[in-house]
C-alpha cells in the first residue's frame, strides 16, 4: 500500500503512466472529506491530489480564480471574502457525515478539486447554478497518463467539447484533476430569511414555488419538519415545521423584496387556513443577516440531520412539485428526519440502516429524478448500487465515456458504478 | 478551408439510399432534386456552400432513429440542422452526407409552472419558448440575436449565449434534460425536470458539442420569472481605455449587470445613421449598461453605475427613465449588423472572448491589423463577459478580399488566445475556426476530446469536418503506449 502525493505535474504524469503500465488501480483523493460518500474504492494504492494546494491566480475584476485541485476550500473562500466575492454555488461541507466531527470553529473541510469532482452545490443551487456551472476550465491527467486541459479562463467559451462539465461530478473516475479554474461572483451585501410556520409539505412546496416564481429573487428555499427544525438554534422554539425563504442583495433591495414576498404569501398562501399554518410576520422580524447565514450553512451542511450508525442518508434529486408525494410515500414508512432543500428539488432522507434501495427508488419511477445513498457504512455502500442505476443504453454510453479517459480502469474503479 | 473529400463509396449508394428512405418516408420528406438541395447548401456562415447528398425531414423520433440506423449501417455521414442560423458553419452540408432537417420537431410538449420548466421538441424556436410562458410572467433566459429563427435544438448544439449571459448564463446553465438519438439509432434521455442529472454530466457534454455526438430531439429547459423592472444607462467615452476601466470598475463594485455592451465609434455612427437611436456621435466608445430586478435595487445600482462612469471621465451620460427610452438605447445595438451591412458589401462576424482587462490592448492591436490587412474593422462587444464581435468589412467581388478578410479574422482570434482568451465565445468552432483549434489546444487536449467523440460515434460519421482540424481514427486514438513497471518516485511521501 503506497500513498502518492505528487506536487508537480511531471510526477503526477509519471505515477499515472506507471499505474497504466501495470494496470494498478488507484484511489484518487483530495482532502479526504468525501471518503464516506459513494462506493468504497478497492485499490491498493492511493493517489492524493492534496499536494496541488496553491492558488495560482485570482483576478477579482475578471471574476475568475485558478487554483490547484488540492487547495482547501477554506483557503479559497477566505481569499475571495477579502475582496467581497464568493463561490456562488455555496459548496456544502459534508465531512461530518464521514464521522469526522469538527470543532464548531474548525475551518470547513474539502478541497476545490473535491467539490468539483463531486459537483457538490448548496442551497443557492437553483438561483446561482451548480459547481459544474462555475467550473470553467481545468487541467488533468487521464488514465493513460496523458495531461490535458479543457475550457479556459473566461466565462463565455464554447471552444471544443465542454469537458469541465463532464469531469465535474465524475468523482475522480475519468481523470486526476490537478488544476481548476472557477468563475466567482460578488458576495451579497446582506442576507435575510423569512420563516413560515406549520406548513404541511404540500403547502410548503406550493409556497416555495410561489416565492421562486415571483419577481423577488429568492436565493434559498427549504422546508424542515418539526424535529429537524428544533435542532437549528435560529428556529428552536418554533414548535412545528418551518419553511425558510432567503433573500440576498443590497440592503434596501432585500428589505423591499422581503416585504413584497410577505405580502404575496399573505395574500395567496395555498396553505393558509390550515391549523397552525401561516406566516411569522407581525409578531417577529425575519432572521437577521447573522442568523440567516448560520441557518443556511447548517441546511447546506445537513447539520440538523442526525447521523448515527443505525441510520443512513439518502439524497433524492427530484422535480420540486413531486416532493410532497415522494415524502408521503417514504417518510411515514421510514423516517421523520428529513430535509427538503433547493426549492423542493433536493430531498435528504435519514432512514434506518438497511432500508431497501428499491423502495426508495421506486417512488421516483413516475416523476423522474434519482436517489443516491449518500451516507452509510462502508460495508453497506460496497454491497448496493450507491448511485441510481441507469437504463442500459445510457449505462453503456457512460461506460464508453469512462473508457475514453481511462481505458484500463485505474482511476477510482467502481467509485460510481460497480461495473467500471 | 479544406473539407473532407467526398467518399466514392457513399456517393455510389445515393440511389439505393433514396429508395430505402422513400420506403418508409413520405415524398415530401426526402429531398433529392438539385433546386431542393440548393436551398440547404449553407447556414448563416454563407462564405461556404455545398449542396448535401440528400435532405431528410423526419416527422418524429422513430423516423429519425430509423434514418440514422440506415446511415449507420451504410456508413453514410450525417449532418443535423435546425434553422440553419449557425455563424460558424456548424450545419454546413457535405457532398457525401445526409442532411437531417429538424424543422418538423416543432411542438411544445409541456409547460410545467409547478416545476418552472418547459419541454419542447428541438425544432421549436428560442423565442417561441419565451412566448409560450410570457402570459404567466416567465421567460427562457438565453437570447441569442437570432432568437426569432434559431431553434432550441441548435441552441443546445452550439451552447448559444446572448446579451444577458453575464447574469443568466448560457444555454448549458439553463437546461434540465434532453432526448437525443445516437448515430446507431439508439434513443437516450438525459436528466428530466430535476436539477443535476445523475451519472456523468452528458447533458453538459452534449451542450455545445456542435452536432458531433448525437441528434437532439427534445429539450427540457428552466424558465425564470421576468424581472420586475429593467433600466439602462448609455455612457459615452473619449477613449476605449476609459470605457474599459468603467467596465472593470462596475464588476469590481460587485455589480452584475443583466447586459453590458460596448460599441466603437464606427458602429455608433453607422447605427445612428441606420435607425436614429440618439447616440452621441462625438464619443470613441459607447457602453450600454442594463440592470434588471426589483425596482428599488435597479434604481440604486444604476445610480452607482452612473457615479462610476462620471468618476472615470464619461463624456456623455444618460439613464433610461422609461421603457421607451431603454428600448431606444438598445435599438442601435440590435441593428448593428444590418447597419454595417449597408456600409459594406460583405462582412465577417468574428467571435472571440478575452479577459476584460485586455480590452484596450486588443482594440489597439486590431486597429494595427486593420491597417496591415487593408480592411476596415468595427467592434460590437459583450463587454461584461469579454466576448468580442469584430466585423471585418470586405467585398467578395474583389478577387482575394475574402481570403484577406479570413486572414485578418484568424489574426484577431490568435490575438484573443494570446492574451488569455478563447477562439469562440458563443458562435462555435464549426468549420470557421476549426483550423485554429491548435492555437488553443495541444495534441493531447484535442486527442482527449476526440476520444470522447469516439464514445458516441466510433466511425466519425456525425458532422465530420467540423470542430477538429484533423480526423483521427478511433482505433488510432485508443492505442496505448505505456511503459514503466517500477514503482515511481521512491522519494515521494507515502504513508
Amino acid at each position: 500500500m503506497a500513498r502518492f502525493e505528487p506536487r508537480r505535474l511531471e510526477d503526477l504524469v509519471e505515477i499515472l503512466r506507471w499505474a497504466a503500465a501495470g494496470r494498478v488501480p488507484l484511489a484518487v483523493t483530495g482532502g479526504d472529506s468525501k471518503a464516506g460518500i459513494g462506493v468504497p474504492v478497492a485499490a491498493e494504492h492511493e493517489l492524493s491530489l492534496a499536494g496541488f494546494d496553491r492558488i495560482h491566480n485570482y483576478e477579482p475584476e475578471e471574476l475568475v480564480l485558478t487554483a490547484g485541485a488540492g487547495t482547501p476550500l477554506a483557503a479559497v473562500e477566505a481569499l475571495l471574502a477579502e475582496r467581497g466575492q464568493m463561490l456562488a454555488f455555496e459548496p456544502p461541507d459534508h465531512s461530518r457525515l464521514g464521522g469526522v466531527l469538527a470543532a464548531p470553529d474548525a475551518p470547513r473541510a474539502g478541497t476545490l478539486g473535491g467539490v468539483v469532482a463531486a459537483n457538490l452545490s448548496g442551497p443557492r443551487r437553483f438561483a446561482a447554478g451548480a459547481a459544474r456551472d462555475h467550473c470553467i476550465g481545468l487541467r488533468a491527467v487521464n488514465g493513460r497518463g496523458e495531461p490535458f486541459k479543457a475550457g479556459g479562463r473566461v466565462v463565455k467559451n464554447v471552444t471544443g467539447f465542454d469537458l469541465p462539465k463532464l469531469l465535474a461530478g465524475s468523482w475522480g473516475t475519468l481523470a486526476a484533476l490537478w488544476e481548476v479554474t472557477v468563475k466567482v461572483l460578488p458576495a451579497p451585501e446582506c442576507a435575510r430569511s423569512l420563516l413560515l410556520f406549520g406548513l404541511t409539505p404540500e403547502a410548503a412546496v406550493a409556497a416555495m414555488n410561489q416565492a421562486l416564481a415571483s419577481v423577488h429573487m429568492v436565493s434559498g428555499a427549504a422546508h424542515l419538519p418539526a424535529g429537524v427544525a428544533a435542532r437549528c438554534p435560529a428556529l428552536a422554539g418554533s414548535g412545528g415545521a418551518v419553511t425558510v425563504l432567503r433573500v440576498e442583495g443590497p440592503e434596501s433591495s432585500v428589505r423591499h423584496r422581503l416585504a413584497g414576498l410577505q405580502a404575496l404569501l399573505d395574500a395567496g398562501l395555498p396553505g393558509a387556513g390550515l391549523p397552525g399554518g401561516g406566516l411569522l410576520g407581525g409578531e417577529s422580524a425575519p432572521l437577521d443577516d447573522r442568523e440567516s447565514r448560520a441557518l443556511w450553512t447548517a441546511i447546506g451542511d445537513l447539520t440538523p440531520l442526525p447521523v448515527a450508525p443505525d441510520h443512513e442518508l439518502w439524497r433524492l434529486a427530484l422535480p420540486p412539485a413531486s416532493a410532497p408525494a415522494v415524502l408521503a410515500a417514504l417518510a411515514p414508512q421510514f423516517t421523520s428526519d428529513w430535509l427538503l432543500d433547493q426549492g423542493g428539488g433536493l430531498l435528504w432522507l435519514c432512514c434506518p440502516a438497511g432500508t431497501p434501495a428499491e423502495s426508495v427508488r421506486a417512488v421516483l419511477a413516475t416523476c423522474g429524478g434519482h436517489a443516491t445513498l449518500w451516507h452509510a457504512s462502508a460495508e453497506r455502500r460496497a454491497e448496493i448500487s450507491v448511485f441510481h442505476p441507469q437504463p442500459p443504453a445510457l449505462a453503456a454510453l457512460s461506460r464508453r465515456v469512462k473508457q475514453s479517459f481511462d481505458p484500463l480502469g485505474i482511476l477510482n474503479p467502481g467509485r460510481m458504478y460497480r461495473e467500471f | 478551408m479544406q473539407m473532407p473529400a467526398p467518399e466514392p463509396a457513399i456517393l455510389a449508394q445515393r440511389e439505393v439510399l433514396l429508395a430505402e428512405l422513400r420506403g418508409f418516408l413520405a415524398g415530401d420528406q426526402v429531398i433529392a432534386d438539385g433546386a431542393g438541395l440548393r436551398a440547404y447548401d449553407s447556414d448563416a456562415f454563407t462564405a461556404y456552400r455545398q449542396p448535401p447528398l440528400v435532405v431528410v425531414l423526419p416527422n418524429d423520433v422513430e423516423q429519425l432513429s430509423q434514418v440514422l440506423a440506415i446511415c449507420h449501417r451504410r456508413h453514410i455521414k450525417v449532418v443535423a440542422r435546425g434553422a440553419g442560423t449557425s455563424l460558424s458553419g456548424g450545419a454546413l452540408p457535405l457532398a457525401d452526407a445526409v442532411l437531417i432537417g429538424m424543422g418538423r420537431f416543432n411542438r411544445i410538449l409541456d409547460i410545467d409552472y409547478a416545476n418552472r420548466c418547459i419541454t419542447a421538441q428541438s425544432g421549436v424556436t428560442n423565442l417561441a419558448l419565451s412566448e409560450a410562458v410570457a402570459g404567466r410572467g416567465f421567460y427562457y433566459a438565453p437570447d441569442p440575436s437570432s432568437q426569432i429563427a434559431c431553434t432550441i435544438g441548435g441552441n443546445v448544439a452550439e451552447n448559444s449565449g446572448g446579451v444577458h449571459c453575464l447574469k443568466y448564463g448560457m444555454t448549458t446553465n439553463n437546461l434540465l434534460g434532453l432526448e437525443m438519438v445516437l448515430l446507431d439509432g439508439t434513443v437516450v434521455r438525459l436528466g428530466g425536470k430535476h436539477m443535476d442529472a445523475d451519472g456523468y454530466d452528458l447533458l453538459g457534454l452534449l451542450t455545445g458539442s456542435e452536432g458531433l455526438l448525437g441528434v437532439i430531439t427534445e429539450v427540457t429547459a428552466r424558465i425564470l420569472p421576468r424581472p420586475e423592472t429593467a433600466r439602462a444607462a448609455l455612457l459615452g467615452f473619449a477613449s476605449n481605455e476609459d470605457a474599459g476601466r468603467v467596465v472593470a470598475a462596475i464588476i469590481a463594485a460587485g455589480i452584475v449587470p443583466a447586459g453590458l455592451e460596448m460599441m466603437d465609434r464606427f458602429i455608433v455612427a453607422a447605427t445612428e445613421e441606420f435607425c436614429r437611436p440618439g447616440y452621441p456621435l462625438y464619443v470613441e466608445a459607447l457602453l450600454i449598461v442594463e440592470l434588471d430586478g426589483p425596482a428599488a435595487e435597479v434604481d440604486d445600482l444604476l445610480a452607482r453605475v452612473v457615479a462610476i462612469a462620471r468618476a472615470e471621465g464619461a463624456v456623455s451620460v444618460r439613464a433610461s427613465e422609461n421603457e421607451m427610452e431603454r428600448l431606444a438605447f438598445w435599438s442601435g445595438r440590435k441593428s448593428a449588423f444590418p447597419a454595417v451591412g449597408r456600409l459594406s458589401p460583405d462582412y465577417l462576424c468574428m467571435d472571440g472572448t478575452i479577459p476584460r482587462k485586455q480590452l484596450a490592448h486588443v482594440l489597439r492591436r486590431m486597429a494595427e491589423l486593420s491597417r496591415e490587412f487593408g480592411l476596415r474593422v468595427t467592434n460590437v462587444f459583450h463587454a461584461g463577459d469579454g466576448n468580442l464581435h469584430p466585423l471585418i468589412m470586405y467585398d467578395a467581388n474583389v478577387p482575394g478580399e475574402l481570403e484577406r478578410a479570413e486572414g485578418f479574422g484568424s489574426a484577431i482570434l490568435r490575438l484573443c488566445v494570446e492574451v488569455g482568451g478563447v477562439l469562440t465565445g458563443e458562435h462555435g468552432v464549426g468549420v470557421e475556426k476549426r483550423d485554429l483549434m491548435g492555437t488553443m489546444f495541444d495534441a493531447d487536449d484535442l486527442a482527449q476530446q476526440q476520444r470522447v467523440k469516439c464514445a458516441f460515434d466510433p466511425e466519425g460519421r456525425l458532422n465530420p469536418g467540423k470542430v477538429f482540424p484533423q480526423l483521427h481514427r478511433c482505433a488510432e486514438l485508443g492505442r496505448l503506449h505505456v511503459h514503466g513497471g517500477r514503482l515511481p518516485f521512491p522519494e515521494l511521501p507515502r504513508f
